[in-house]
């Protein structure tokens, strides 16, 4: 059979979790890091960042917003899913999924954007006109009291909000790794440490997109990057991705040294089929590269220009390694037989439901969905203030 | 015989229904059957097993199964020396048509038939979200089509290999172990076809099976163990190779 090598089990020939699978843990990753980001300023008070806090609340929204999308279309009976959350089954980790994701986006996301942008709000729904001034209304709530009274009690509310979202952020992110590393009929995916690796990987995949979407827009606006800030965010960045590699590693050395009944198919397969996405694009160029880059920034003393180009290029080369480990781990889990004894091709569609361009859709739907959300909430310090500062 | 305006507005509606469930095939209702009386499973016999395919070609029949999936199929081993490890296995559709003649005579052959194992302790009914599949009172393991989203979780929790998504309707299928038929007192239709009694189903519950006496006397095995389903389809003579 075409695409087969060994024996497969003859219904495990086909792949059933397609390439929107591999978005949806790395986009529910890119908030979830994005989140944790604005929460070094918020709550660990580290006013480097400052700059990206904003900016790092509208990502985590834009990307939470297209969250959904990958696995409900995925479905087999997309209007259907509802029922997951009026008939949730109690035993089933992804019945959780819906309860996890308003609970993320109402009680935590949206609910610190507003209380953050309050003030913004209330002054826009008397400044603005025509649809514009309607909308703004509408996000105020009803709420138009701007004191100073008012505004400390925001700030204090929106401070325990945020505090709260560290750990949902967790459990976001966290959940999604446990759906796959709680299945103990894969190898591939069954392991306690698959939500930890998920989560740091995260971060730093959250992270280095914010600080890539933070330089790009600043250049597009033609104002001077904040440098302090940049080489903050690195560094959490490089702090943060070696406790991620050097998860993966205990996980693959662990693999290696226990070499279990699924050891001989899953280390053909590193070397066969997901030697490129793995060994080349996950492990070599989106993460030992990205952390020699990094690791210089640390230790030697270089220009700007020259921390610049190296802050984009590990950052870009983060969030490829991420996208691959995603694959690597959705993908690669169906590529063997639970035989063990053989191995399928996934061979990805171009125009269907679950094709190769709705997956670049989807991809690019959160930025479309954060300009949206830049032009109405405008993420950079009021006019006036930037003035007085310069 | 007269049959009144009135009598023939109420019996025309009527007469659709039921010939509307004669068309969508229906099952018949079981009223006699009482589903906390039964434990189903199922008895595999590799050493009556001759790999025929009838079973194969009477399930897809049985069961409308589409084309390249399969609720049951059927396995070839062969294992050369002590080479318990790497088994050469063959299943051309899923041995629906038999098997190729063998060559070469080193080593040892056998059939290995597979079908949902019916597991107590399903990995695949604990993922479902919305609970669309469940194991029945009577220990089969069935899906409502109509709930099922078609997450495929279930199919990925299966360490048997023995779900898939149905190409047309989108949701998880699998093999119920011919509930239609067992319900009415019938036996499987792979059992039914099969010309070895390779395969005999199992009423745990009903002390007069002979699966029982089966059980006391024979060295039967489940599929991969070391996975804690509770399967209930036992091996009789079954290779350590089988996975």
């Amino acid at each position: 059979m075409s695409g087969v090598e060994g024996y497969m089990y003859p219904n495990e020939i086909t792949l059933y979790w397609s390439v929107l699978i591999v978005l949806y843990p790395y986009i529910t990753g890119l908030v979830a890091g994005a989140f944790i980001l604005a929460s070094l300023e918020r709550v660990f008070r580290v006013e480097a960042v400052k700059p990206t806090y904003r900016l790092a609340l509208l990502t985590a929204l834009a990307f939470l917003l297209v969250a959904p999308l990958p696995l409900v279309l995925h479905l087999g009976h997309p209007f259907r899913s509802p029922e997951m959350y009026f008939t949730p089954h109690d035993t089933s980790a992804m019945a959780m999924f819906g309860y996890v994701y308003m609970w993320y986006l109402m009680a935590v996301l949206v609910f610190e954007i507003w209380l953050d942008y309050r003030r913004e709000i209330v002054l826009l729904s008397q400044s603005s006109k025509g649809l514009l001034r309607l909308v703004y209304k509408v996000m105020t709530l009803g709420s138009s009291n701007i004191s100073e009274r008012s505004l400390a009690i925001d700030e204090r509310v929106g401070w325990i909000v945020t505090l709260v979202g560290i750990p949902s952020a967790f459990l976001l992110h966290g959940y999604v790794g446990f759906i796959f590393g709680s299945l103990k009929a894969n190898p591939w995916w069954s392991s306690p440490l698959m939500p930890v690796v998920f989560i740091f990987s995260a971060m730093v995949s959250g992270i280095a997109a914010v600080m890539l979407l933070y330089m790009a827009l600043t250049r597009l606006r033609k104002q001077k990057i904040d440098m302090h800030c940049v080489d903050t965010i690195a560094m959490y960045m490089f702090y943060i991705f070696i406790i991620d590699f050097s998860l993966e590693m205990l996980d693959l050395i662990h693999r290696i040294y226990e070499a279990d009944e699924s050891f001989r198919s899953l280390n053909f397969m590193a070397h066969t089929k997901l030697f490129f996405s793995q060994i080349v694009l996950q492990i070599c160029l989106g993460t030992i590269v990205p952390l020699i880059l990094l690791f210089l920034t640390q230790v030697v003393k270089l220009p700007e220009i020259a921390r610049k180009y190296m802050y984009v290029l590990s950052g870009s080369l983060a969030l490829i390694g991420v996208l691959a480990m995603r694959w690597n781990v959705v993908i690669g889990g169906q590529l063997f037989s639970k035989s063990f004894l053989g191995y399928t091709t996934y061979k990805m569609a171009l125009v269907t439901r679950e094709g190769l361009l709705m997956a670049i859709g989807l991809t690019l739907l959160p930025l479309l969905f954060l300009w949206v959300l830049v032009k109405l909430l405008p993420p950079w310090p009021e006019k006036n203030a930037s003035v007085a500062a310069d | 015989m007269n049959i009144s305006r009135r009598k023939m507005l109420i019996l025309l509606p009527a007469a659709a229904v039921a010939w509307e469930s004669v068309l969508a095939g229906t099952p018949e209702a079981s009223p006699n059957y009482k589903m906390s009386d039964h434990w189903w499973g199922m008895l595999i016999d590799i050493s009556k097993c001759i790999g025929c395919g009838n079973c194969v070609r009477a399930c897809q029949t049985e069961n409308d199964v589409p084309e390249g999936y399969f609720r049951t199929w059927v396995e070839r081993y062969h294992v050369d020396d002590y080479h318990l490890e790497n088994p050469v296995v063959i299943s051309p559709d899923g041995g629906k048509e038999g098997f190729p003649v063998v060559k070469e005579d080193a080593g040892k052959y056998f059939f290995v038939p597979k079908m949902c194992n019916h597991c107590a302790d399903s990995p695949c009914t604990q993922v479902c979200p919305v609970g669309a599949t469940f194991i029945s009172p009577d220990g089969v393991v069935l899906i409502d089509q109509k709930y099922c989203l078609g997450c495929a979780y279930c199919v990925q929790a299966c360490p048997y290999g023995c779900r898939y998504v149905h190409p047309t309707k989108e949701v998880a299928d699998k093999c119920t172990l011919c509930y239609h038929r067992i319900t009415k007192g019938l036996t499987t239709a792979c059992c039914e076809a099969c010309p070895t009694g390779a395969r005999q189903l199992a009423d745990l519950k009903n002390p007069n099976d002979p699966i029982h006496e089966f059980l006391k006397t024979h060295n039967v095995q489940v599929l991969k163990p070391q996975m804690a389903t509770g399967a209930k389809a036992f091996y009789n003579d079954l290779d350590g190779s089988v996975r």
